[in-house]
């Protein structure tokens, strides 16, 4: 295998692997908000239960988010030079933004939501909690931001040619505010918080059919409801926004969601299928016109099909494309249906007596996480052949200093930490699970001084 | 071009760079130092108070990092793009060390078994030591130079290029002044028995950075005479190296008074004192090209645009202040020494 084709491998693969991680502690971070605010407002100890045991698992999830985050940093540098030379002037102002504003945020905050319990008042220790969370969705806009630019540049000009050439930025806000900023980073956050809301409503599902901890539970899933339900209304509505962005800015790619190759009137729309990329066909269950009236609300608009553009400007992968897209969509649906019937017991006051659908909760939980990986690999490869949409080809992003036995060397050195990160993950997740939020009475060590200044003077 | 205070962009951009990697090193720095001498503390107990003397900060001076790396990357894309694939092996080791040590800190004292925690003692010091040293070797790197073309992209750059007798000696001087700045961090957290362990092992490690760092200086100036021509052509500069050996020189002179926390303040100026000693060699250079000095890549053809520095400098003016904030909040809180509760790692 080539230079090439190992660095996208392992691009894909180190940033898929953290990416089941800040979903969470974003997700998470939500419900700890939520219930630690909850507690505070009605001095509720059950709340407090709550929070303090969701805490533990956030640690968890953001140890790992952080140690996995920094390899993409690096990676851009080693395995993208030409790449970084390229974007450097135009990422150079999201990055830092993002280290300064959300990173030191949160993580300087973290200490105090994880060890801070005894040490400041509930006041300063839910401003610290909040403080982490907004820090995570901040990081996540600065991220997104970047990756948008590379869907839909805006406010740059090139400068140079051939191999010489690179993107300067020309407008701040321009760049920021790229035609597909704003979508895609309510549709990551909503994302997140789907991911965060499934988790904590499997983890409690988990604890009613096993008569533990029942009463915390109890309250744990009807937060986790409200928040599952809501959000995935709110995501149907955001994909919907999305897809209509892509539609405009990235034909090319929207063509490949739908594996639509020939550009016509009322081009159909696919429930699921199978792209042959040989004859150019789409086997599967269809609703005529429903692209054009989704792109246009019109079912007999012209919709631009693949043949649209070069043989070298459109993805090579299209039954990927196609099939990643559609099972993110899918997997939307299901999610929304799966929060409406959990809603729906929940107001019959039947919900702890349906096992059969508490147990599809605990299971659910890898709904959300597959929903978003897909979600990413449809954007990403998408995007291809291009890594700069319409600016710079994948293959000529490389480093030209680095072989492929280098790449090889740290592609299984990754493949090795990784497993074992995920086992050991697992292993600890399992175990606070098991574990459970302390049911006794707490042992309440908290200072109880008012508000901010107090702390300064202890 | 555009200045500032009279300072053009791209010099304003290598100061900020220096300022950060600068407190990267006196932050992490101790944190990774506590850590390379994780082993030499005995016991169960103490090791956990060890661990917890890092525990609520090690995450955020870690982000030091992250923002120092963006930062450069930001600030000077074409150094960091050159500097990253040309190393691209210890970069890859420093991120497994990264994680791994990650793991160790979160892991370690999740189970009682004696097997379980021994084994990530284990992988916590030797990932913290590791990282100093790697650390230290690609800063030898970057001072030795290597050989670049007219692209400014490293000529045959191969498997162990890294691996050479002056940047292993820079490695290994990183990896003692961060013991020794470790092990004064860990006599302010410390107390009874374990404290005197502590100020013992505090006596060694300033021999051993001592030791280094003179070895190392004799070795630059023989082998390495271009680090010095600075100097040579400014005498007026020689006052930076005898400031930075004054510093080290009161080191073990408080620590004997047992006044730690100045100890700690002088060894953090020791961190800032010989990045600048290295930003005034450097300057304008990032990387001398050791085949042609047109090739270097200096500040000026390694910047972003005036327009891109402009903003980041505008970035960092406004979130400097935050950031210095909140680290001290968190410092503030976590003041004095470590008490394990039911929180503690």
């Amino acid at each position: 295998m080539d230079v090439e084709i190992l660095s996208r491998i392992q691009f894909a693969f180190t940033v898929s692997f953290h990416y089941i991680y800040p979903p969470l502690s974003i997700g998470i971070g939500l419900m700890l908000v939520i219930s630690e605010g909850l507690f505070l407002k009605t001095k509720d100890q059950r709340y407090e239960v709550l929070t303090r045991f969701w805490v533990k698992i956030f640690a968890l999830t953001f140890g790992i988010g952080v140690a996995t985050g920094i390899v993409m940093e690096f990676e851009f540098g080693t395995n993208w030079a030409t790449y970084s030379r390229y974007v450097g002037d135009i990422f150079g102002s999201a990055l830092a933004a993002e280290g300064i504003f959300a990173f030191a945020l949160e993580s300087s905050f973290l200490g105090i939501l994880l060890f801070g319990w005894n040490k400041v008042s509930p006041r300063v220790h839910f401003m610290s909690t909040v403080g982490v969370f907004f820090g995570s969705m901040f990081s996540a806009i600065w991220i997104v931001v970047a990756n948008s630019w590379q869907q839909t540049p805006a406010g740059y000009k090139i400068v140079g040619e051939g191999m010489e050439a690179r993107a300067e930025i020309t407008d701040f806000w321009e760049m920021v505010f790229n035609p597909s900023s704003v979508e895609r980073i309510l549709h990551v956050w909503v994302g997140a918080f789907l991911a965060g809301a499934f988790l904590f409503i499997s983890v409690h599902a988990y604890y009613l059919v096993r008569e533990r901890h029942q009463d915390i539970s109890k309250l744990g899933i009807k937060l986790g409801l409200m928040a599952a339900t809501f959000f995935s209304f709110v995501q149907l509505f955001l994909g919907h926004m999305s897809a209509d962005g892509v539609a405009e800015n990235q034909p090319a790619k929207l063509a490949a969601f739908e594996g639509h190759y020939y550009t016509d009137h009322s081009a159909d729309l696919y429930l699921f299928g199978w792209v042959d990329q040989e004859s150019k066909e789409v086997y599967g269950v269809k609703i005529p016109g429903g692209l054009a009236f989704l792109t246009q609300f019109n079912f007999d608009g012209k919709v631009e099909g693949l043949d649209a553009f070069p043989e070298d400007e459109i993805p090579t992968q299209i039954n990927a494309v196609f099939q990643f897209y559609h099972l993110m969509v899918g997997i939307g649906m299901m999610l929304i249906g799966l929060s409406v019937l959990g809603t729906f017991y929940w107001f019959r006051g039947t919900l702890f007596k349906q096992k059969w659908l508490l147990w599809t909760f605990v299971f659910a939980v890898i709904l959300p996480q597959l929903a978003n990986q897909f979600g990413w690999f449809a954007a990403e490869m998408g995007r291809q052949p291009w890594v700069v949409y319409g600016l710079l080809r994948t293959s000529d992003a490389l480093s030209k200093a680095v072989q492929a036995d280098q790449v090889l060397f740290s592609l299984i050195m990754f493949t090795f930490i990784y497993t074992l990160l995920f086992i050991l993950f697992i292993y600890l997740l399992n175990k606070k699970i098991k574990h459970g939020p302390s049911d006794t009475h707490l042992i309440d060590h908290r200072p109880h001084q008012q508000g901010i200044n107090d702390f300064f003077s202890e | 071009m555009e200045t500032f205070l009279g300072l053009d962009y791209p010099t304003l951009w290598f100061l900020v760079v220096g300022a950060l990697f600068s407190g990267y090193g006196i932050l992490d720095g101790f944190d990774l130092g506590a850590g390379a001498m994780h082993l030499f503390i005995k016991g169960d107990k103490n090791r956990r108070v060890a661990l917890n003397a890092v525990g609520p900060v090690w995450d955020g001076n870690e982000v030091w990092l992250v923002i120092g790396g963006g930062t450069l990357f930001a600030g000077f894309p074409v150094f960091y793009a050159t500097l990253f694939s040309a190393m691209y092996i210890p970069f890859m080791l420093f991120i497994m060390f990264i994680i791994l040590r990650a793991i160790s800190i979160e892991f370690r004292s999740k189970e009682e078994m004696k097997w379980w925690r021994t084994m990530w003692d284990v992988s916590y010091s030797i990932s913290s030591g590791m990282i100093a040293f790697l650390l230290g070797v690609v800063l030898g790197n970057v001072l030795k130079g290597f050989p670049l073309d007219s692209n400014y992209e490293a000529i045959d750059p191969h498997l162990t290029m890294f691996l050479n007798p002056f940047s292993i000696l820079v490695g290994l001087t990183t990896l003692a002044l961060m013991m020794m700045h470790g092990a004064i961090y860990l006599t302010l957290k410390t107390e009874g028995k374990l404290f005197d362990k502590v100020v013992k092992m505090l006596e060694k490690c300033m021999i051993g950075f001592i030791v280094m760092f003179g070895v190392l200086s004799v070795f630059t100036l023989i082998f390495q005479p271009h680090l010095a021509e600075r100097f040579k052509d400014h005498p007026s500069l020689f006052f930076l190296p005898l400031t930075a050996i004054l510093a080290i020189a009161n080191i073990p002179r408080l620590a004997r008074k047992k006044k730690y926390m100045q100890a700690f303040v002088f060894s953090s100026l020791t961190f800032s004192l010989l990045l600048i000693l290295v930003a005034v060699q450097l300057f304008p250079n990032l990387l001398i090209a050791s085949n042609d000095p047109n090739n270097s890549i200096t500040i000026y053809n390694a910047a972003a645009s005036q327009k891109g520095l402009g903003l980041m400098l505008t970035i960092a003016a406004i979130g400097t202040p935050l950031v210095l904030a909140y680290t001290f909040i968190v410092y503030k809180i976590f003041w004095g020494k470590v008490k394990l509760d039911e929180h503690s790692y």
